[in-house]
């Protein structure tokens, strides 16, 4: 009797998981979704910190998804600082000292601008399929969104979370939450999307909250003015040159 | 009496020399180990308030909960008003106001790329002041190996082994990679004017010194430091008048649970609780005290022995004196008048060259750098020892009641010496 029973309640799960997306599927769609060739952002991030809470704005061009080029508007004793990445490096321009640093080894887990992001963070490769593998958990729903909840294992050691748990809206293919961990299991970071925008065909996350676990403070808002995707962006921009025009 | 007894003792070299140079090693040991136990801790304790906590610490109550990470977002704001109410309050301290900083050096070459790099630890102090307390706290000019002390803004000076390391002459130019008191990079050119040797090693390999508004400009900490150290005026750990500046200060400052301004309130700690070696001063203060106990007492049954050595290799004299009539007690005082002078000579002698060493120490000190090549920690390269009134009398006592209570002891075998046995003793 078990037995015929336990058969009837597979068969609907067995039909529904081979009909259902696989997690590396949804991940994939994700990517899609995310991503566009050439892109340009005005964006600002509100620091909740220790002590007080300031405001970050910036201005970035970014190509692919390995060459970024970021300009710090405010506040004041920021302004004209630039961050260039190519591929696996990261320069920091400093107007003040007319230096360029690269950043490199520890510096790259340092914080950005005092944030929660890192700059390890703006390193790491945004493709997840490329570090990911993914498998698909329980569903959920966020803000009254269906999500469905992926667990992310890395494929690669050289990657600064091991593990990721997403929350994936089901129409929207965009993320609306993530938790991050470390090898250890220990929850380092959290991400929640508050809100998203519609953009030439593509829901993308407009209002993101960063928390670092280990810091105090409110965590950082990191919100998109505008957004402009398949720009046109001077070639000359991705060259250290640039840094220091 | 006491000079005809002298006089024997000169004559017979075996009953003074032997016993002389025992008890005289005895206490220039003794003399010698308690100054320089003393003097060890004395140059820990001198280094620790001058370059880490000073006798007594101001911090925020943030700051000082997470102090050993140098959290310079949590640092006290505002800090003119306190350094008047500290100079005004506690007027036997020097009061001077410090921000400590880590960070990375970075040596551009002729183009500004990066030539060298190196994690350093950074102090930032007054040394534009001409009446800067830190000129005396620090020795700063006393310390300079090459170039001068910082003149104006946007110079720095750079500890000798790290110049080295980094090839970096007086006239070069540096740049500072930090944090910002918000988290953001800080990155900010110096002028190395000059490199200095205080002869801590830790510091000689990672320090760089700047001055105190270049710093708070560099990190973003506007009229703000993390912690201002008091050092009392004759630079002399006070324990009780610490803790009741302390108990003072604090009662001043104290806020009531959930006011949200307590966290950035100032709170003031002493060197015994901030340094954290509260435990361990104990116990180093436990140890002298063993260590010294130990030694006293080993040396004392040395010299007891070597009393009672005497009065056995002196038993046919003995039989002879009293053969001849000579009272018991006299005999017995005799050898006690002895033994005094033996030890009133050695412990004196002992205390006049142990001291001399110490003495010798406490001026030049020892150079015990070779030992610390590697060391992280906060300790002189030269230790130095002290003489205190206790080293006068560390070793003299010892070593004149251990050869009287060996003699006194020894000596009372001449009352169990009975008359009609001694000619079967003398064997005539």
């Amino acid at each position: 009797m078990i037995r015929p029973l336990s058969l009837m309640l597979g068969v609907p799960a067995l039909v529904f998981g081979l009909q259902g997306p696989s997690g590396d599927e949804i991940l994939r769609k994700v990517d899609q979704n995310m991503f566009s060739e050439q892109r340009i952002l005005l964006s600002h991030m509100v620091i909740h910190g220790r002590r007080e809470t300031r405001t970050v704005e910036s201005k970035s061009w970014q190509r692919g998804t390995s060459e970024s080029f970021t300009e710090f508007l405010a506040p004041a004793r920021e302004r004209g600082t630039k961050m260039l990445k190519l591929k696996d490096m990261l320069w920091e321009y400093s107007p003040s000292t007319d230096r360029t640093i690269m950043i490199s080894g520890h510096m790259l887990r340092q914080s950005v601008m005092g944030s929660d992001l890192s700059y390890e963070d703006m390193m790491e490769d945004p493709h997840l399929p490329n570090l990911y593998s993914a498998t698909l958990a329980s569903p959920d729903v966020i803000n009254g969104r269906n999500c469905w909840i992926l667990e992310l294992k890395a494929k690669k050691e050289d990657i600064a979370y091991d593990h990721r748990q997403i929350w994936v809206d089901k129409e929207r293919y965009v993320i609306l939450r993530e938790n991050l961990y470390a090898t250890s299991g220990k929850l380092l970071k959290t991400i929640d999307v508050r809100e998203v925008m519609h953009v030439q065909e593509r829901w993308l996350a407009k209002s993101v909250l960063y928390r670092d676990v280990f810091k105090d403070g409110e965590g950082t808002e990191f919100h998109i003015d505008s957004m402009t995707l398949d720009a046109e962006i001077p070639e000359y921009l991705f060259s250290k040159a640039a840094l220091r025009r | 009496m006491i000079s005809f007894l002298f006089k024997g003792l000169l004559r017979d070299r075996s009953r003074s020399v032997f016993p002389l140079l025992i008890v005289l090693s005895g206490v220039v040991l003794t003399v010698f180990l308690q100054s320089w136990l003393d003097g060890s801790v004395s140059s820990l304790i001198q280094s620790t308030a001058h370059y880490t906590t000073g006798h007594v610490r101001v911090m925020t109550r943030a700051y000082a909960r997470e102090a050993a990470q140098i959290p310079n977002d949590l640092a006290l704001l505002g800090i003119d008003t306190l350094l008047t109410e500290l100079k005004h309050s506690y007027p036997d301290f020097f009061w001077t106001p410090r921000i400590k900083f880590g960070g990375l050096l970075d040596i551009p070459d002729e183009k500004g790329e990066t030539r060298a790099q190196s994690p350093v630890s950074g102090l930032a102090v007054d040394l534009l002041s001409a009446d800067s307390p830190e000129w005396n706290i620090l020795n700063i000019r006393k310390a300079v190996a090459q170039g001068r002390v910082p003149r104006t803004h946007g110079e720095m000076m750079i500890g000798e082994d790290l110049a080295r390391k980094l090839r970096l002459q007086p006239g070069d130019t540096a740049t500072l990679i930090g944090s910002t008191m918000y988290g953001s990079m800080s990155i900010t050119n110096f002028v190395i004017v000059g490199t200095v040797r205080f002869g801590i090693v830790a510091m000689d390999k990672a320090t760089v010194i700047a001055d105190l508004s270049d710093i708070q400009q560099a990190l973003d900490i506007q009229q703000g430091a993390g912690e201002i150290l008091g050092i009392s005026a004759d630079d002399l750990y006070h324990e009780e008048r610490a803790n009741a500046v302390t108990a003072d200060f604090n009662a001043r400052h104290t806020h009531s649970q959930g006011d949200t301004s307590s966290a950035f309130s100032p709170v003031m700690g002493t060197l015994r609780t901030e340094s954290g070696m509260s435990d361990y001063l104990d116990l180093v203060d436990l140890f002298s005290a063993v260590i010294i106990g130990v030694f006293v007492a080993a040396m004392s049954v040395v010299l007891w022995n070597a009393g009672l050595t005497g009065s056995l290799r002196r038993y046919g004299e003995i039989g002879i004196r009293l053969a001849v009539g000579e009272d018991k007690r006299h005999i017995y005082l005799s050898l006690l008048a002895e033994s005094l002078m033996i030890g009133f000579i050695g412990s004196a002698a002992g205390t006049l060259i142990g001291l001399a060493v110490a003495y010798y120490g406490q001026m030049k000190g020892f150079d015990i750098g070779s030992v610390l090549k590697e060391s992280t920690m906060m300790f002189p390269s030269v230790v130095r020892s002290r003489i205190t009134p206790l080293t006068f009398v560390i070793g003299f006592l010892p070593g004149l009641l251990a050869t009287f209570l060996g003699t006194a002891i020894s000596g009372i075998g001449i009352y169990k010496r009975q008359t009609s046995t001694l000619f079967k003793e003398l064997e005539i």
